[in-house]
């Protein structure tokens, strides 16, 4: 029996039919199409209107298949399969045909681009008459929640988890959680402590009895889907048992060996070989660094082992391997700093008063290696002037293209503690000034009335050539000033550069092991920028805070709140559907050469030893297709993805319309066959 | 390695140092240089505000010489090189300009395709065409305890960013530092020198060439080291007139960067153009670097 299609040609405003004659498409479909029972166009077919219109023509016109061409079925496949469903036609009968992204949004020529919406389309329906009816898979949600990253993002997703009831396992790459926020001593605009704010919901998540937390520790492996993800975790070797460790600190009084704390100090400060980050540290116990450990590298010391009454070193203390079921993830991994040095006209690394961004946040805190004094590499002398250089290696072409949103109001946040610590002046330098949220052009203002200095222009160089009279033993920053039109040099004692947040080096590599994808700049992607930027385009997967893109402390915990709320939306709900593409093997024709069951992405593919076949365990497959195209047998198939289906839509797209058109007409009307 | 050579109107006079000492080492380190057959003049930095088609020609004419058996030019000159660079770039990028060009070439019989020939500065065949190990592996008089400056200026670097870091190269750093040297790491490393702003004001050019001088000076440097033939008659013929104007006594020896190589390389000094500098280099030469 031949099937009855509908064909809805969507304008999407003017976004499709500003590009493409929609109107015509609609009509030659009708008329030149096998099988197209019904054409329309549509201003918006998306809206409650045009769903209605595809209903109605279902139940009153009897049609059997539905092709959408309108936008990226990321966007609104659901939609119309919702609204297939409501007429009582399998929703997997209709299939979306992209004349949006694929042909509108990417085209010039408006005949060009309506002859291609009209291969797509013909594409489409000829694969859509081959598709079959498939009912999606129910799978229960685990309840469970695993948060990668414990910095002020990834704290908030896992209290609101935590406080609703649910179990969250929280896991941190360093030895404490508390992230960057932990490292910085103000926050703007209302310059309350950072410590203050940050350090008790630190020790909530630790104390809390929802949260389990593995510090020092990373994610290594993701199975499974959403409902009831396989994760790996690999705890590493602290060399200190945690049960049995007080977190007296007398190993880290006695530890003869003091290396320079490039991590949470960033270079200004000290620590030892067995240390904690820094003394609020959560949890309180402390980690061994192999590396510069006497004992790990000369096989002399043991000092801190003697040191310790409850016994707790453990300097033969191996990785340990963790495996748990969670029902969704929740990357919270947050962002690495600029390298400076990669701008050498700056001169960071080389002219030692060239500060970052990092090195000044820890320099401002109280419990930092100068005890909150605001000094010169020296340790000891004061600045009588100091420069805070913005956007460095932002906005830039050369480095990174995006604007690291937080650097102007930390810029600000610097003016006013120089301003307020030391009686220097201070001058920013700046592009734009970016104060675009709730009370941060006031900030901007109180600080114009503070005195701090703005110029409004990029920064060349930084360098100690003096060249004019004042300049000597100075940094002179020569820069365009832009608003009076003229080349400017201004000597100072201190040079403050805001560098860029970057994404993690190794965030891609985490968000393929989680399924999803970065952008260009290697920030995670949402699953739509405007309308879902906590989920992605992997169900059970969100992201929140800077890993999604660079931004400040209110918008980072909004993230992680929001995370957590998707996340409780679907253990609430108790069940997820997936959708029933995957893959199945015809036993009959398998001859158990298992090459399938290496293949597999997701370790799908199981094999029986007893009958010599392999089965596809359907819960686990994604769909993917590598089994279908590896099988030399080709017993494999993938559904709603299948040979005919494929080859069905490749030659609807070969067609030849025109001619067809043509043979149609002088065939007196009759539907040429696709 | 073969590579078309244009030596440019400088190094038949003036910067004569610098063409002994580019040849010298270039035997040495086995980069064969092929002379362009009757090559012409670049045009330097004047004739562009003059007349862009016939600068353009006139550099064309230079690109189209080489001979169809080569894909690599270089120049030890930093405007030549920049003007070769540039005028294939020039052609590339706007195609009409391009058939002009040939046009006016063709009335020598010549003709020019955008993008055959490669156009090198001379230091990246060295740097990175040679490179480290080889490099390293010749150097019996090694360069230990002088104080070498490393001066870039505007053109090899500038406005193309492939040969360095536009802003702080440092490739001329790297080959001293593989030579022994102390490379001086000072602020001013690829500053203007003024350029010919020495026949229009004095003043303003005395005042670039100062600057440079005095970082050099505050950074305890020996010896600067050039990679252009305008550069270094700026730093070293004008240093008294410098002195004078300023107030000022510098005397800080300018050698081609090829001078100081083809020493480490153990070349005697009377085949690298020694002597011909202004402020002598020798007596430095002479304390600092131990005879071979």
């Amino acid at each position: 029996m031949a099937e009855r299609v509908g064909v809805y040609v969507c304008h999407c405003g003017s976004n499709i039919a500003g590009m493409v004659d929609c109107e015509a498409v609609a009509r030659w479909a009708k008329e030149n199409v096998s099988d197209v029972v019904v054409s329309r166009d549509y201003k918006f077919m998306c809206s409650s209107l045009g769903q209605a219109m595809i209903e109605e023509d279902i139940r009153k016109e009897g049609l059997t298949r539905v092709v959408v061409a309108a936008c990226s079925p990321h966007l609104h496949e659901k939609t119309f399969r919702r609204a297939c469903s409501n007429a009582g036609l399998n929703p997997y009968l209709m299939q979306m045909c992209n004349i949006r992204e694929h042909v509108s949004w990417v085209a010039q020529d408006r005949d060009a681009a309506t002859d291609k919406a009209r291969s797509l389309v013909s594409a489409s329906v000829a694969r859509v008459r081959r598709q079959k009816p498939l009912e999606p898979m129910k799978v229960t949600v685990n309840p469970r929640t695993l948060v990668v990253g414990g910095g002020i993002a990834g704290l908030q997703a896992t209290l609101e988890l935590a406080d609703a009831g649910y179990p969250v396992v929280l896991v941190e790459r360093s030895p404490s959680i508390g992230g960057h926020m932990a490292q910085f001593d103000k926050t703007f605009p209302t310059l309350d402590c950072s410590a203050c704010i940050l350090t008790p919901k630190m020790s909530e998540a630790y104390q809390h009895e929802n949260v389990t937390l593995y510090s020092y520790a990373e994610l290594e492996e993701v199975s499974g889907s959403v409902g009831s993800f396989k994760v790996r975790i690999r705890k590493r070797a602290r060399s200190v048992k945690e049960d049995l460790c007080t977190g007296c600190g007398a190993c880290i009084e006695k530890c003869p060996r003091k290396v320079v704390d490039n991590d949470f100090e960033v270079g200004l400060g000290y620590r030892k070989a067995i240390y904690m980050p820094f003394p609020q540290a959560v949890p309180k116990i402390p980690v061994i660094d192999r590396e510069n450990c006497t004992w790990f590298q000369r096989g002399k010391c043991r000092v801190c082992e003697k040191m310790c009454q409850p016994g707790a070193i453990d300097y033969d203390q191996q990785d340990e391997i963790i495996e748990l079921d969670v029902g969704n993830i929740i990357l919270a991994t947050g962002w690495k700093l600029f390298d400076c040095s990669r701008l050498p006209q700056y001169g960071y690394g080389r002219l030692a008063n060239v500060f970052t961004n990092m090195e000044f946040e820890r320099l401002c805190n109280a419990a930092g290696p100068t005890g909150g004094r605001i000094v010169l590499r020296d340790g000891k002398t004061e600045p009588a002037s100091v420069a805070i250089v913005h956007c460095v290696g932002s906005r830039d072409k050369n480095h990174n293209e995006h604007c690291s949103a937080v650097c102007c109001m930390a810029a600000l946040k610097f003016g006013h503690l120089v301003l307020e610590k030391t009686g220097a002046e201070v001058y920013s330098f700046y592009i734009d000034m970016r104060t675009n949220q709730k009370m941060y052009e006031e900030f901007y203002c109180r600080l114009l009335e503070e005195g701090m200095h703005f110029i409004r222009g990029r920064v060349a160089e930084i360098t100690d050539a003096a060249r004019l009279p004042g300049e000597e033993g100075k940094l002179i920053i020569q820069c365009e000033d832009t608003l009076l039109g003229r080349q400017r040099r201004i000597p100072v004692d201190m040079v403050v550069l805001m560098g860029a947040l970057e994404p993690q080096a190794d965030a891609k590599e985490l968000g393929l092991r989680c399924g999803i994808s970065c952008s260009m700049a290697g920030w995670y992607t949402e699953r739509h920028p405007k309308l879902d930027p906590v989920a992605t385009m992997t169900d059970g997967v969100f992201v929140a805070g800077a890993c999604q893109g660079a931004k400040d402390i209110p918008a980072a915990v909004a993230q992680g709140a929001a995370a957590a709320a998707r996340v409780m939306g679907m253990i609430t709900k108790g069940t997820v559907e997936i959708e029933p593409v995957t893959a199945s093997i015809d036993e009959e024709g398998c001859s158990g050469c298992r090459i399938c069951n290496n293949m597999c992405p997701y370790n799908a593919i199981e094999y029986d030893a007893g009958r010599n076949v392999s089965r596809v365990i359907t819960a686990l497959c994604k769909g993917c297709g590598t089994c279908v195209a590896a099988c030399p047998a080709g017993v494999i198939t993938g559904a709603h993805f299948n040979n005919e289906q494929i080859g069905a839509e490749i030659e609807g797209i070969l067609w030849d319309a025109g001619a067809a058109a043509a043979r149609a007409g002088a065939a007196s009307g009759h539907a040429a066959a696709v | 390695m073969k590579y078309a050579f244009y030596p440019g109107c400088s190094l038949e006079v003036n910067a004569a140092a610098y063409d002994v000492s580019v040849r010298a080492v270039a035997r040495v380190l086995g980069i064969e240089l092929v002379e362009l057959d009757d090559w012409n003049c670049c045009g330097a930095t004047e004739y562009f505000s003059q007349d862009e088609l016939t600068a353009c020609a006139v550099i064309a004419r230079n690109l189209a010489l080489v001979e169809p058996s080569m894909d690599q030019l270089t120049a030890p000159c930093a405007a030549c090189f920049l003007n070769l660079k540039k005028v294939d770039r020039l052609m590339a990028e706007h195609p009409e300009l391009g058939g002009r060009i040939n046009e006016a070439l063709a009335a020598g019989g010549l003709h020019y395709d955008p993008g055959r020939v490669r156009v090198r500065h001379l230091l990246e065949l060295i740097h990175t065409d040679v490179g480290e190990e080889a490099i390293k592996a010749r150097v019996v008089r090694p360069l230990t305890g002088l104080r070498v400056a490393p001066y870039y200026g505007c053109q090899v670097v500038r406005p193309y960013k492939d040969v360095d870091d536009p802003e702080y190269p440092v490739k001329m750093d790297e080959l001293f530092k593989w030579l022994g040297a102390e490379v001086v790491d000072y602020p001013v490393k690829s500053h203007c020198c003024g350029g010919h702003m020495t026949q229009i004001s004095e003043p303003e050019a005395f005042e670039l060439i100062r600057r440079l001088l005095q970082s050099a000076r505050e950074y305890d440097t020996d010896v600067i080291a050039c990679l252009c033939p305008m550069c270094q008659l700026n730093m070293d013929a004008y240093q008294s007139r410098v002195n004078g104007m300023f107030n000022t006594s510098f005397s800080i020896p300018v050698l081609y960067f090829t001078q100081l190589l083809g020493l480490a390389l153990g070349l005697p000094e009377k085949e690298l153009g020694f002597g011909k500098e202004i402020v002598p280099a020798g007596p430095v030469i002479r304390a600092k670097v131990a005879a071979c």
